[in-house]
């Protein structure tokens, strides 16, 4: 097992690597991150210049990216543009977002679990019809909007009741109570529809995968045996049936972090959220090459670790692929 | 004989038939209204910020434009963007997979490496970093559709590289190979119309992607740009004004919504007549 995972981790490897220089060379391709400072009333040749010598503007791309790369490894990732240093920044952002995105696959996974077997145990009722279109109707809306229906549905409703239930901009008030759960009422609040867009989406697809599974499983030779032998259904399902249905879902929550977090990034624009997706954003429009290239090599680390985890849970559900 | 089982089993499937009268009608929609006022969507009027009324029939935003043409134009630069995605990608994805699934070796593993950085990168940064330095050209949705045909082909490759791995192991391959056929013909006439089925659907797929990925970056300000508009910029204007002036964000996303599921239903409608079996399960 563990060299199963050593194994994925080296693969990963050049996939960071080539990525981090694309992007690297992309954005310093893409203009010139001393724009603003050279715009600025006041400013003198000799400030531009010197900040360009630091920024090491003058050298050859592949020389920027080489130097960027060796203290990559040791963990630091360069200054930005306004000289702050980057890896602190990035990493301040990352929590802001993975609170969303990990809330918002947790609830996602549980959604689907319900409506999936759910449907699974009931298919071509109205129920199952109902279910199957409206989560091609979710799949195929573009989050974008969906967030900003939810964000318009929860203005609506906090006039409705008088007062913020749903907070609709920001992840955090700037003021809040001192005490702990103030705070993390305030939080809270902040999720809600947020984590609701991407979990919906989320969940439109993973359910009628977790469908497709608990059928084929609850045709099973061995849960018609377990039916056989007399044991209540709530045992086949909950733990037979369930079990083996768990597998592909693992898969396909895998495959689609990438996707989520991309999403996260439209999600944080609508909601005005000061997370990964907003870092990403201002970060291309200024040409700031370290802060944009930091993105990517934290973000696709967290695919990777998120990756690896769902190997781990893989491994759990099938010992087969724990004993190949 | 395959062709016409499968030509039966769509029909009775009219979800797929539904979707494409669907596109086609906004597509015809928009068409006409390009031909007879061609400029309709930038035409400023003195009626701002009106609620949908017979004049307008989804209203005006702050400065006068007619929401109703710049919905229709906005959907066919969509349409357009998702159509040259889907033929490029769609002919870059079969090609390279085929390749890979067909030859093996480096260009089996080199192709597969390529698939699993679009898999492991969220495709957004490639899109957004590169539309920031593109799109000031002047076919701004030309540059977009080939910016997103970049990042898509992968998802084909790999099911063209699939399939074509299960077909090459048949025995007319084999039968082809022993009466001395070259690889690109065994390719071309035995083994890819074999594949026609998971090509056909990933090409749907491809076109949802597409779409979706258009008017995100639209949304963002990376994508079309002005005076071209798309949904994606219709939803991004309309978004802030959703409580006071509705029609503006509304009006934008139904249209883009329906749009998408069409696509969606057409691959739905594609899936199930192709692989009937399917259905049951």
């Amino acid at each position: 097992m563990a060299r199963f995972l050593i194994r994925r981790l080296l693969h990963s490897v050049p996939v960071v690597v080539v990525s981090s220089f694309l992007v690297f060379a992309m954005v310093a391709a893409s203009g010139d991150p001393l724009a603003e400072l050279r715009g600025r009333p006041g400013v003198s040749d000799a400030t531009v210049a010197l900040r360009s010598e630091q920024l090491e503007l003058h050298k050859p791309v592949h020389e920027r990216y080489l130097g960027w790369a060796g203290s990559a490894v040791r963990g630091d990732l360069g200054t930005s543009v306004g000289g702050e240093p980057v890896a602190p920044m990035v990493l301040r952002h990352l929590g802001v977002t993975l609170r969303m995105v990990l809330l918002a696959v947790v609830v996602g996974i549980a959604g689907a679990l319900v409506v999936g077997v759910g449907t699974a145990l009931r298919p071509r009722s109205v129920l199952d019809r109902a279910g199957s279109v409206l989560s091609m109707v979710l799949l195929a809306t573009p989050v974008f909007w969906l967030a900003g229906l939810l964000k318009d549905v929860g203005i609506r409703f906090n006039e409705l009741v008088g007062r913020t239930v749903v907070f609709t901009a920001g992840e955090r008030s700037p003021a809040t109570g001192a005490s702990v759960a103030s705070v993390v009422a305030d939080r809270l609040g902040h999720l809600v529809l947020p984590t609701l867009t991407l979990a919906l989406v989320a969940m439109a697809g993973w359910s009628r995968f977790q469908r497709a599974a608990t059928i084929e499983v609850l045709n099973a030779p061995y849960v018609q045996s377990a039916r056989a032998r007399g044991l209540p259904e709530r045992r086949v399902v909950g733990v037979h049936a369930l079990r083996n249905a768990l597998i592909p879902l693992t898969a396909v929550v895998a495959t689609d972090f990438a996707a989520i977090l991309g999403g996260a990034v439209l999600v944080e624009v609508v909601f005005a959220w000061q997370g990964m997706g907003r870092l990403l954003l201002d970060a291309v429009a200024r040409s700031d090459v370290h802060v944009a290239t930091g993105w990517l090599l934290v973000t696709a680390s967290v695919v990777v670790v998120l990756n690896l985890l769902a190997d781990l849970v893989y491994a759990a559900l099938d010992p087969r692929i724990r004993n190949p | 004989m395959a062709s016409t089982a499968g030509a039966r089993q769509l029909l009775r499937h009219p979800g797929a038939a539904l979707g494409a009268c669907g596109l086609a009608a906004v597509f015809a929609a928009a068409t006409v209204a390009g031909r007879i006022a061609p400029d309709g969507h930038r035409r400023l009027s003195a009626d701002f910020s009106q609620a949908p009324s017979l004049r307008h029939p989804m209203g005006t935003d702050a400065i006068g434009h007619d929401l109703f043409l710049q919905v229709l134009h906005g959907a066919q630069k969509s349409l357009q963007v998702a159509m040259v995605v889907t033929v490029l990608a769609t002919v870059t994805g079969t090609t390279l997979g085929a390749l890979a699934g067909y030859r093996g070796g480096w260009v089996d593993s080199l192709i597969s490496r390529l698939t699993d950085l679009v898999l492991t990168v969220p495709v957004i940064v490639v899109l957004v970093v590169a539309a920031a330095r593109l799109r000031e050209q002047r076919e701004s949705w030309l540059v977009i559709a080939l910016l997103i045909s970049v990042v898509a082909w992968p998802q084909t490759a790999r099911v063209v590289r699939a399939a074509v791995l299960s077909v090459r192991e048949r025995t007319f391959v084999s039968a082809a190979q022993a009466l001395g056929a070259s690889p690109l013909r065994i390719l071309v006439v035995d083994v890819l119309p074999n594949a026609v089925a998971p090509i056909a659907v990933s090409a749907t797929l491809t076109m949802a992607t597409a779409v979706l990925l258009e008017t995100a970056l639209s949304f963002l300000g990376l994508g079309v740009a002005a005076p071209e508009t798309s949904l994606g910029r219709l939803v991004a204007t309309g978004q802030s004004a959703a409580g006071t002036r509705p029609w503006l964000f509304y009006f934008p996303g139904i249209v883009l919504v329906t749009m998408c599921v069409c696509v969606a239903a057409i691959g739905e409608g594609l899936r199930s007549a192709l692989d009937p079996g399917r259905d049951d399960r």
